[in-house]
């Protein structure tokens, strides 16, 4: 009897350990973006103030709104594009039997394992070429490369275990491939939609290789490159109120969709991963 | 896997009308060139452009007046009066393959221990206690936070003056000193992996969970009826069955830690003992002014990265019929 208690203590301490563990190092920032002046450099465990500074010092702070505003312009352009080319794809890709599909499919894997240092040095050229440097639309155009194939990957793991029937009810009514689409397979496909659409969304807000090469002033920056280069008045002065207090305002949006929609994010990402 | 079972599942496809079969295929393709067409702007021409590049002495500065070099980037060598041979290029620039070293060193080891720590998350999420939801919210956390963040964070506590672990482990006299662990040569690679396994291990355990939610509950009722010890039922029921799910998370992780830029950029910049191949490839196209030099450094990781997508695809055997339709 013993025995069984202490494998439960064992158990939920195990439990206790990965939630402060997964929890914690965000519950600290959130404790520290409340503090200000020299109470920031004593360390504690429990919150001793709640004091706005920091929060009025972000928003005061020059381009942080201009930063914020410039992430969710891009995030969400760059989900809305790769889920508009996506779905036409992916009804190709799972309902047609065409020459090249397997290659093609193993080519839209490939890209999205690809190292995004490796077309680094191209697509500056591109950018450039077209324009585009330090444009938010040169960062939608680039954020293409991750979310295009990742979106195209998982529609199409979803929409081939829909089943035949109602294309088939489709077809004999006379209805196209585009109204086949729009009408029979988009209100099936939403829960796959939002999913998709959600981690794309994630994956382009948290972007940072292409957002720091592909930008250079203030104004035109996302937020992650934003907080990166966030700098007090001198080397060794780093504002890590302000810091933590940025970086609660862009994670707290975050956590929240993705509480919201745990479930269906899990499902996403094991499609995406186990599936494939 | 999945797809396979699903693959036997799936409908036979059914000749409906050949005429059909044209106007649909054209529909296909229709469908399939935008789609193909962006994928070759932004990731078919700029790769085949860097691949280029390596081979020329292009600068940021003028890149439209590239001239030709050969593989001057990769190795070159020139013979002295004296005999002696000097060599360059990336092949013999130790400063790359330090930048390889640390790739593959974080790499393996972060990969090893997330797919342990992912276990043992999977394990006590598959079993069932009150609670389950919270825990399953609470690892979510860490995923859901963007690195750069993640990375600031987590500078943060490491701080050596006013850093929350150094005061936690002076407290637990784990320590005697206040130690700069980002800072020093000796703790940074520690520093990222941490930080690096504290935000990864949330993905690997849910990959790894879904493999095991796939497992047969009877199989384990028939283990516990023959009274067959839990250790020896993890080892070897779960863990074979549960095997080809976690391949493919390992595999696609080890891809993913090859590439890593974002984290070690901002936790421990100019670091030489975290500088991976993504971080020295960046700093040499755009922040030395050496482009060419840069784009054959990164054109060597994507050529380490291909032959791996190679092996995960042959190990891995995707299935991408997935049945005929």
């Amino acid at each position: 009897m013993a025995w069984t208690y202490t494998k439960k203590a064992a158990f939920y301490l195990l439990v206790i350990v990965i939630v402060v563990e997964s929890v914690f190092p965000f519950y600290y920032a959130i404790l520290t973006s409340f503090k200000s002046g020299t109470s920031l450099f004593e360390v504690n465990y429990w919150p001793t103030m709640v004091s706005w500074d920091n929060y009025a010092a972000v928003f005061q702070n020059g381009s942080f709104p201009q930063n914020l505003l410039n992430s969710v312009i891009i995030a969400t352009l760059t989900v809305a594009l790769a889920l508009l080319f996506a779905v036409t794809a992916a009804y190709a890709l799972s309902r047609v039997r065409f020459r090249g599909r397997s290659l093609l499919l193993l080519t839209i894997l490939s890209v999205s394992m690809f190292p995004q240092i490796a077309v680094l040095a191209g697509l500056f050229e591109v950018i450039r070429t077209f324009g585009l440097f330090n444009t938010i639309w040169g960062l939608i155009f680039s954020y293409t490369i991750f979310t295009l194939p990742f979106t195209v990957w998982v529609l199409t793991t979803f929409m081939r275990d829909l089943p035949l029937e109602i294309e088939e009810a489709a077809i004999v009514d006379g209805a196209t491939p585009w109204i086949i689409i729009t009408r029979v397979f988009m209100p099936l496909m939403w829960p796959a939609l939002v999913t998709t659409g959600l981690l794309a969304f994630i994956a382009a807000w948290n972007e940072f290789l292409f957002a720091l090469t592909f930008t250079s002033s203030n104004s035109t920056r996302t937020v992650p490159v934003a907080i990166a280069l966030l700098s007090g008045a001198s080397q060794f002065e780093i504002p890590w109120g302000t810091i933590m207090a940025a970086s609660v305002i862009v994670t707290v949006p975050l956590v929240v969709l993705v509480l919201i929609f745990q479930r269906k994010i899990i499902s996403g990402l094991t499609a995406g991963g186990v599936k494939g | 896997m999945a797809t396979e079972t699903m693959g036997t599942l799936a409908v036979p496809a059914k000749p409906i009308r050949s005429e059909l079969f044209v106007s649909r295929t054209r529909a296909a393709m229709v469908f399939l060139v935008p789609m193909i067409i962006a994928l070759l702007i932004v990731a078919g021409w700029p790769l085949l452009r860097t691949i280029y590049f390596s081979f020329t002495d292009a600068s940021l500065s003028n890149i439209n007046a590239a001239q030709f070099v050969g593989f001057k980037n990769y190795l070159t060598w020139t013979q002295l009066k004296s005999g002696r041979v000097l060599w360059g290029g990336v092949l013999a620039d130790p400063a790359w393959w330090n930048a390889v070293w640390n790739t593959l060193r974080f790499a393996v080891v972060s990969v090893l221990l997330e797919t342990i720590a992912g276990t043992v998350v999977a394990l006590v999420l598959n079993a069932e206690f009150k609670g389950r939801g919270i825990v399953r919210a609470a690892i979510l956390v860490p995923w859901a936070i963007p690195t750069i963040v993640s990375a600031k964070m987590w500078g943060w506590m490491l701080n050596d003056q006013f850093g929350i672990v150094n005061d936690l482990f002076l407290k637990l006299h784990l320590i005697d000193h206040k130690i700069a662990w980002t800072a020093t040569a000796d703790t940074a690679m520690y520093a990222v992996l941490a930080v690096d396994i504290w935000k990864t291990t949330p993905f690997m355990a849910l990959l790894i969970l879904a493999g095991l939610q796939m497992i047969p509950k009877d199989i384990y009722e028939a283990a516990q009826l023959d009274g067959v010890h839990p250790v020896k039922v993890f080892w070897r029921l779960t863990l074979p069955l549960v095997r080809p799910a976690l391949m493919v998370a390992v595999i696609f992780r080890l891809l993913d830690a090859m590439r890593i830029f974002d984290l070690i950029y901002v936790l421990t910049p100019n670091s030489s003992a975290t500088k991976t191949m993504s971080v020295i490839s960046r700093e040499n196209l755009i922040d030395f002014d050496k482009f060419a030099y840069g784009s054959a450094q990164s054109t060597l990781l994507f050529l380490i990265i291909a032959l791996m997508t190679v092996l995960y695809i042959w190990l891995g055997r995707v299935n991408l019929e997935g049945g005929d339709r």
